[in-house]
Parts: structure tokens; sequence; C-alpha cells
């Protein structure tokens, strides 16, 4: 095989496995869940676990369509988001609300910081699951 | 809880009334000087731009925190738990939210957008209020999260006299989260800055 062939396929190689790698490595990093829950404390004027307050409740939010949370009032531009909720989604979402979803109802400047998004991200699915009630809200 | 003490205590009953009779008027004031007067505003509604549009959806979204502070207090208010100074402390809080409801709708209806209502019904975690201190401890977080949303909406205002004003309310509601914390005798300013 000529030189210039054999770098080719190394290349081409390469740029599987960095592929492969990028495919396999989480979109965001983990967090700590014990500092998560003093981040969430910066939502609480809007949000709850468990009852819906001037934002959505959070019980069950991951895996959930955004605009689905029973008896809560959307922006239309939640309601016709199409997203579904997951670590990643909720990474964007919280890094920049305004810019992620124009015309969002959680208007504020967001959450900078990378790792204190994965915290709160982290806190919320170790919580999440605990309450009996959040159970309940999560089957709806 | 040396607040609750000193809130009790006659001497500082009455100077604290003096105080707060003459703060609210210049509170108002200082409220309505910050926006209610902004010629500035008036022109950003005839702009009717997207950068109004974000701004209006800004204030609504504190708007609809003010109003649930409101309710917050309400509920504290009425729990019968609260000792006689602390309820007035309560009071006089609702009422600086009162004075924020009054200026975010004014605003927001002098930059063309419709103010959010009150909801009908709020769902709060009344069933774990059992002491003054659970609401104290309910009302803090409500305060806590309170300033983190100004702090959030200070930098997001496309309007400067927006972000001025959002950054006075922060300020009190900074000022009634640290009350709150000290009558529940925890450190009432726990870091040098806010987040």
């Amino acid at each position: 095989m000529p030189d210039i062939f054999r770098w080719l396929a190394a290349c081409a190689m390469s740029l599987q496995f960095s592929g492969a790698v990028a495919a396999n490595a989480p979109s965001v990093p983990a967090g700590n869940a014990a500092s998560g829950e003093m981040v969430y404390a910066r939502c609480m004027a809007c949000h709850a676990l468990t009852e819906n307050r001037i934002g959505p409740r959070h019980c069950g939010v991951f895996g959930r369509r955004a605009g689905a949370v029973p008896g809560f009032d959307y922006s239309p531009a939640m309601r016709r988001s199409g997203i579904v909720w997951n670590a990643k989604s909720l990474d964007a979402f919280i890094a920049d609300p305004l810019k992620y979803l124009p015309g969002t109802g959680m208007a504020f400047a967001g959450v900078p910081d990378p790792k204190e998004r994965a915290d709160v991200i982290a806190w919320l699915k170790a919580a999440s699951p605990k309450s009996a009630v959040c159970a309940q809200h999560a089957q709806r | 809880m040396q607040l609750v003490k000193l809130l009790n205590d006659p001497v500082f009953a009455a100077g604290r009334r003096a105080f707060i009779g003459k703060s609210g008027v210049l509170l108002s004031a200082t409220a309505v000087a910050l926006l209610a007067g902004r010629d500035g505003l008036a022109a950003d509604a005839k702009d009717g731009s997207a950068a109004v549009g974000d701004d209006v959806r800004i204030l609504n979204t504190a708007l609809g925190a003010e109003h649930q502070a409101v309710a917050a207090y309400q509920v504290g208010a009425e729990s019968k738990l609260l000792e006689k100074a602390v309820l007035a402390l309560a009071v006089q809080f609702q009422g600086h939210h009162k004075e924020h409801i009054d200026v975010l709708t004014k605003t927001i209806a002098k930059l063309g957008g419709k103010p959010v209502a009150a909801l009908a019904k709020y769902t709060f975690p009344t069933d774990k209020l059992k002491t003054q201190a659970d609401v104290l401890r309910f009302a803090a977080g409500l305060e806590q999260g309170a300033v983190s949303a100004y702090l959030g909406a200070v930098p997001a205002f496309h309007n400067r006299d927006l972000s001025k004003a959002a950054a006075s309310i922060l300020g009190d509601e900074a000022m009634h989260w640290a009350v709150l914390r000290q009558a529940l005798g925890e450190n009432p300013v726990p870091a040098a800055f806010v987040s």
C-alpha cells in the first residue's frame, strides 16, 4: 500500500475512533448532587419539586416532554418546543434559557457555570424519585 | 432566635414602626422615580422591538414571583404560628412585595405589555408549616430564590434602567432573606456574594 493510502487509512481510523469516543462520552459531566441541592435553592422562587409554583414542578422531569405538566400554564414557545428533558437538554436550557428557547417564560440569564449545572441536574436526578408524591406525579 | 427577642422589645418596636412609616414613603418615591416616570420606556414601547418583548417577559417573570410572594406571606400571616413582632415583620415584607408588584405592573403596561395577574390559587407546602420556624424557613427559601431570580434578570434586560430597577429590588429581597435567616438563628449573611 502506498504511503499516502496508509496515511489516509490511519486518519480514517483515527477519526472513527475519536467519533466513537465522542459518541460514548457523557455530554454533561457527572455532577455532585449535594452541591446541586444548594444550586437548586436559587430556583425556589419559581420552582418546587412536588408542586407547581410560577414554574412547573420538577417531579418526573427526566424523560418528560416539555410543556406537559398537567395544570401548568406554559408559554407557547415551551409548548411548541418539542423538547424532551434529559441531562443534555436541561443543561443547554438552563445555561441560557432565553437563547435556547426564545419566548420562554423562564426569563433570566441562566446558570453559566457548567459545574453548577451538572450539580443541579445530578440533584434533580437524585431527588426526584425519592418523594412518594413525586413518583405519583411522574406517572401522570 | 435573638432577633425574635429583639423584635419583641417595646423600645425597638416603637422605633421600627416609626422607621417603617418613613421608609415606606421613601421606597415608594424611589421606585416610582426608578421606573414609572421614565420617558425612555414609553419610547421603547413605541419601538415594539424583540428586545422590548424580551424585557416584558423578564418583567412578567418577576411579577409572577412577586404575586406568589405576597400569597406566601399571606399564608404565613394567617397561620397563627407567628409571634406578634414576627407577624408585623412578615406583613412589612409583604408590603414591599406589593410595592414591587405596583411598579412592575406599571412598567410592563408602559412598555406595551400585559402584566400577568396573580394566580387564583397557589399551592404551598402548608402541611409542613407546623411552627414559626417552619414559616420563616419557607419564606427565607422564597426570598433566596427571588434574590437569584433578580440576579439573573439584571444582565438579561436590554434596557439598563430596568437592570437598575431589578438590582434595587434584589437589594430589598436580600435584606428580607438576611433578616429571616437571622430570625432562624442562622448566619444572616453567609457569604460575600449572592448567586
